[in-house]
């Protein structure tokens, strides 16, 4: 008979190990996956592990690798603030659109001027963008006691209606032949987030790293980091410490909205370049997972959001080279989070394997 | 006394890690009220599992009136005869008493019938309860009460009672006492499991001791001396805390006028309380569980905020402030739960240092926290309470009850308050960490530090205070010296409502005077 037995505390060589393995187990029933669809397995994990990093057009697919994972990673940093200490902030993807309204807003303000304060200017815009619009379920449910998760997801839907109005509206390109969106930003030098797009590096990657950074040094050296911790495994005890409860909603909920108005910013000054009915490709929900996956820690994001961006390159190369179906993808992407949820319960528990007893 | 009832031989029962009991032997006889003694985590609770069939004895025996007993669950122990009350209700608030005690039958009889049922056998035993009562308007007593009808209904041959007084006052523990002893005189067997000891010398008629899971001995209760049986359960001389003659100091707190709405709906209402303590001095405020003790601490640790002269601390209102600034102001606090209040269970013990070291001790300096500096507080801890733990990198919840006590009681005493405020300092704790922690406030008393402790142990209360109040429904009794008080005093002041309409009209009339 297996049973579970719970650990005094948790282990922390596994909790490293299982992401580890996850990824392991995914692979194998992955593999069995594909070749149950007749596709060589084997072929099929190299697709999509190996060849975007080694391949033979990898030095195509490497700086894709950062593009994708960039948004991922800033996002969920903010994300996982707010889900340690508790908060649940689903609704990313509304303050990525809404900060990417308003850096490209003020970016196309400004055309065809072009002065170096144009940009840091977009940045200020996005991230406050991004953190107004987490402030409307924080201020919700400080003063009324709103369920965050409804209202943020309720306002994607919101950006959503928004971002339609503005690429078919008011951001419309004047001499765009009456086509839906913008003005390309990332043909107007003063406003665009590349840094150089032959090598497809752009500042959302940086302010990814430097968010990680921020956000291990808060964690772990910072009173505020400490509380929220604290108050997302015990409650009580940070209301006892002195936390208060409020001011940590809206600086979490403000933090995540931020950085994900941030990460819109960036994408749609650089990658995307402009406002379009379809800018938001689903990179708010998706960083969702990238979180748990890192573990809610910053360096496990960075991991994870790489990890993520690779299976999305791979699975692109997989769908045109090997003809795998989209959903198949999707079930090995479904399959990783699975895994890593599942295998979860080894950091907390230990298994034992014992005979049944009879009294 | 005829025959044995029930004998238990050798029966050993492992947990990984921890032999709960080892080769316990004893017998019950018929119509006896066995006691079985011993400091939590002695084996009390797995020894009467195993009667009860919810776990399975690795080895051992039980006969039951010579015949072999090994019940596969609680049903066949039912069957057979056995009867337990719960120290935690299993309880719905939302249903009447009949339809709780519905709930726990196998067959229950239509509602009118069960209803007169349930009258009868109140009536019988003199445990007035009404069967169609909403449970959750009941007090600790009558839901107990509820529990043991319960438990009558299907007419047990042995009831079990594990710590059926915690809950109750001492008028209601009488009330009990005397049904135990007319349902032992019509032919039952009673378990009476509690740490006790002189409810134990005053109804039992014999005792069964464990310690460590063994059974170390036995005793007829009326003829041993509380100290024995003490000293058997704790194997060694027991520690009497000493306390100092000391002057009266200036008065620290004071408390004037406080009333609170609980943060939660089945919260106390705390009404318009007074009191002082003085430095040096230690205020006990008894009660039972439920009667405003959460919210008095959490008034004043400064989890709720209150109007603002109703606390004061040196003649500085401090009502309106949260935690931290009543920490800065020399006031602290030490909740009762452990787990998940006063620490977080799975930080380590250096993060739990930090939970509320970190305004008094510096543990941080423009918001960076200085970890060197939290794991030397925590060690501090550690080594002056003699907490038993291999350090400070350990999870909260990886320390016993009584050693995370020590870390928690300690770690406010050495942040050298001038007001601490504990509530049940020593619940759950075994009896040597429980008396180095009333040894530990006696000397922060005798130091100079104003002491509030809340506390559902009259025992501790008398021993360690100089005045003593309690709290009933969130009123508070006259406070009186302890010196001065008899038992019976005590249990009108926590239970009786004349007593406290009378104490509380009173100070109206004093106030209305001033």
């Amino acid at each position: 008979m297996i049973r579970l037995e719970r650990r005094p505390q948790p282990s922390r060589l596994w909790s490293y190990l299982t992401p580890v393995i996850a990824v392991i187990v995914t692979m194998i029933a992955g593999g069995l996956l594909f070749a149950a669809l007749g596709k060589n397995p084997v072929e099929a994990i190299r697709t999509i592990f190996w060849n975007p990093l080694f391949g033979e057009f990898a030095f195509y697919y490497r700086p894709q690798l950062l593009v994708k994972a960039a948004p991922l990673v800033l996002i969920a940093i903010g994300l996982s603030l707010g889900f340690r200490a508790g908060i649940w902030n689903i609704g990313a993807e509304g303050q990525y659109i809404v900060g990417a309204l308003c850096g490209a807003g003020v970016g196309l303000a400004f055309h065809p001027t072009e002065s170096v304060l144009i940009f840091p200017l977009m940045v200020i815009a996005g991230g406050l963008g991004g953190w107004a619009w987490a402030m409307i379920p924080g201020l919700l449910k400080v003063r009324f006691g709103t369920n965050e998760i409804l209202v943020s997801l309720m306002l994607v839907y919101v950006a959503e209606q928004l971002l339609a109005s503005m690429a078919l509206g008011l951001m419309k390109n004047p001499e765009g032949h009456g086509f839906p969106g913008s003005r390309n930003l990332s043909d107007y030098a003063s406003a665009t987030s590349w840094i150089d797009q032959d090598i497809g590096l752009h500042w959302g990657m940086a302010a990814a790293f430097i968010a990680v950074i921020l956000a291990y040094v808060l964690l772990n050296r910072h009173i505020l980091g400490f509380n929220i911790r604290l108050s997302g495994e015990a409650p009580r005890a940070a209301k006892f410490s002195g936390v208060a409860p409020a001011r940590l909603i809206l600086f979490c909920l403000g933090t995540s909205g931020a950085l994900a108005g941030l990460a819109g910013m960036f994408e749609v000054a650089g990658p995307s370049g402009q406002v379009s009915i379809d800018f938001n490709v689903g990179y708010g929900f998706t960083a969702i997972i990238v979180a748990f996956l890192g573990r809610l820690h910053p360096v496990g994001i960075l991991l994870a959001g790489l990890l993520m961006a690779l299976t999305y390159i791979g699975g692109e190369m997989a769908q045109s080279n090997l003809g795998l179906p989209a959903a198949a993808i999707q079930v090995f992407q479904g399959m990783l989070l699975f895994f890593l949820l599942a295998l979860d319960v080894l950091t907390h528990f230990r298994i034992r394997l014992s005979a049944r007893r009879t009294a | 006394m005829t025959g044995t009832l029930l004998r238990i031989e050798g029966l050993t029962k492992a947990y990984p890690g921890v032999v709960a009991n080892d080769d316990v032997s004893f017998d019950i006889a018929e119509k006896e009220i066995h006691a079985l003694l011993g400091e939590n985590g002695a084996g009390k609770s797995t020894l009467v599992k195993m009667i009860y069939g919810l776990v399975k004895p690795d080895s051992g025996t039980m006969t039951w009136r010579a015949e072999p007993f090994t019940p596969a669950d609680p049903r066949a122990a039912r069957a057979a005869g056995v009867g337990m009350v719960f120290q935690h209700f299993s309880l719905f608030n939302a249903l009447n008493v009949a339809e709780n005690v519905a709930l726990g039958m196998e067959n229950p009889p239509p509602m009118r019938d069960l209803a007169a049922r349930i009258r009868d056998v109140s009536e019988t035993y003199g445990l007035p309860l009404d069967p169609f009562r909403t449970v959750g308007d009941l007090s600790a007593g009558e839901r107990q009460r509820v529990e043991i009808i319960r438990c009558l209904l299907q007419d047990p041959k042995l009831l079990i009672m594990d710590e059926p007084t915690s809950v109750l006052t001492p008028q209601e523990v009488e009330i009990l006492f005397e049904t135990l002893r007319k349902l032992r005189a019509e032919g039952t067997s009673i378990l009476y499991i509690s740490h006790k000891l002189e409810e134990i010398r005053a109804l039992c008629d014999a005792a069964t001791i464990l310690r460590l899971g063994k059974n170390v001995g036995t005793c007829v209760p009326s003829d041993t001396t509380a100290r024995d049986m003490a000293e058997m359960m704790v194997g060694g001389t027991l520690q009497t805390p000493t306390r100092t003659a000391r002057d009266d100091g200036d008065v620290v707190l004071d408390v004037t006028g406080l009333s609170l709405k609980p943060a939660n709906p089945f919260g106390t209402t705390l009404k318009n309380l007074h009191f002082t303590v003085r430095a040096g001095e230690i205020l006990g405020l008894g009660g039972v569980a439920g009667n405003g003790q959460d919210e008095l601490l959490a008034a004043l640790s400064g989890e709720a905020l209150t109007e603002k002269n109703a606390i004061k601390v040196r003649g500085e209102s401090i009502g309106h402030l949260g935690p931290n600034a009543r920490r800065a102001r020399g006031i602290l606090a030490a909740p009762e739960e452990r787990l998940g209040h006063a620490a977080a269970p799975d930080m380590d013990l250096s993060e739990n240092a930090l939970l509320t070291g970190a305004i008094r001790k510096s543990l941080t300096s423009r918001g960076f926290v200085n970890w060197p500096a939290a794991r030397d507080f925590a060690d501090e801890i550690i080594s002056a309470f003699d907490v038993r733990t291999p350090g400070h990198h350990v999870a909260a919840r990886a320390l016993s009850g009584g050693n995370l006590q020590k870390f928690v009681i300690g770690r406010e005493i050495l942040q050298d308050p001038d007001v601490l405020v504990v509530n049940q300092p020593t619940w759950g704790v075994d009896a040597s960490a429980a008396a180095d922690i009333r040894q530990a406030l006696l000397d922060l008393a005798a130091r100079g530090t104003a002491i509030l402790c809340i506390s559902q142990d009259l025992d501790e209360l008398m021993e360690i205070s100089d005045r003593f109040g309690a709290l009933n429904e969130g009123r508070l009794s006259d406070i009186r010296p302890v010196s001065e008080l008899s038992i019976e005093e005590v249990g009108l002041m926590m239970g009786g409502a004349h007593g406290m309409e009378v104490a509380h009209i009173h100070e109206e009339e004093q106030e209305a005077g001033a």
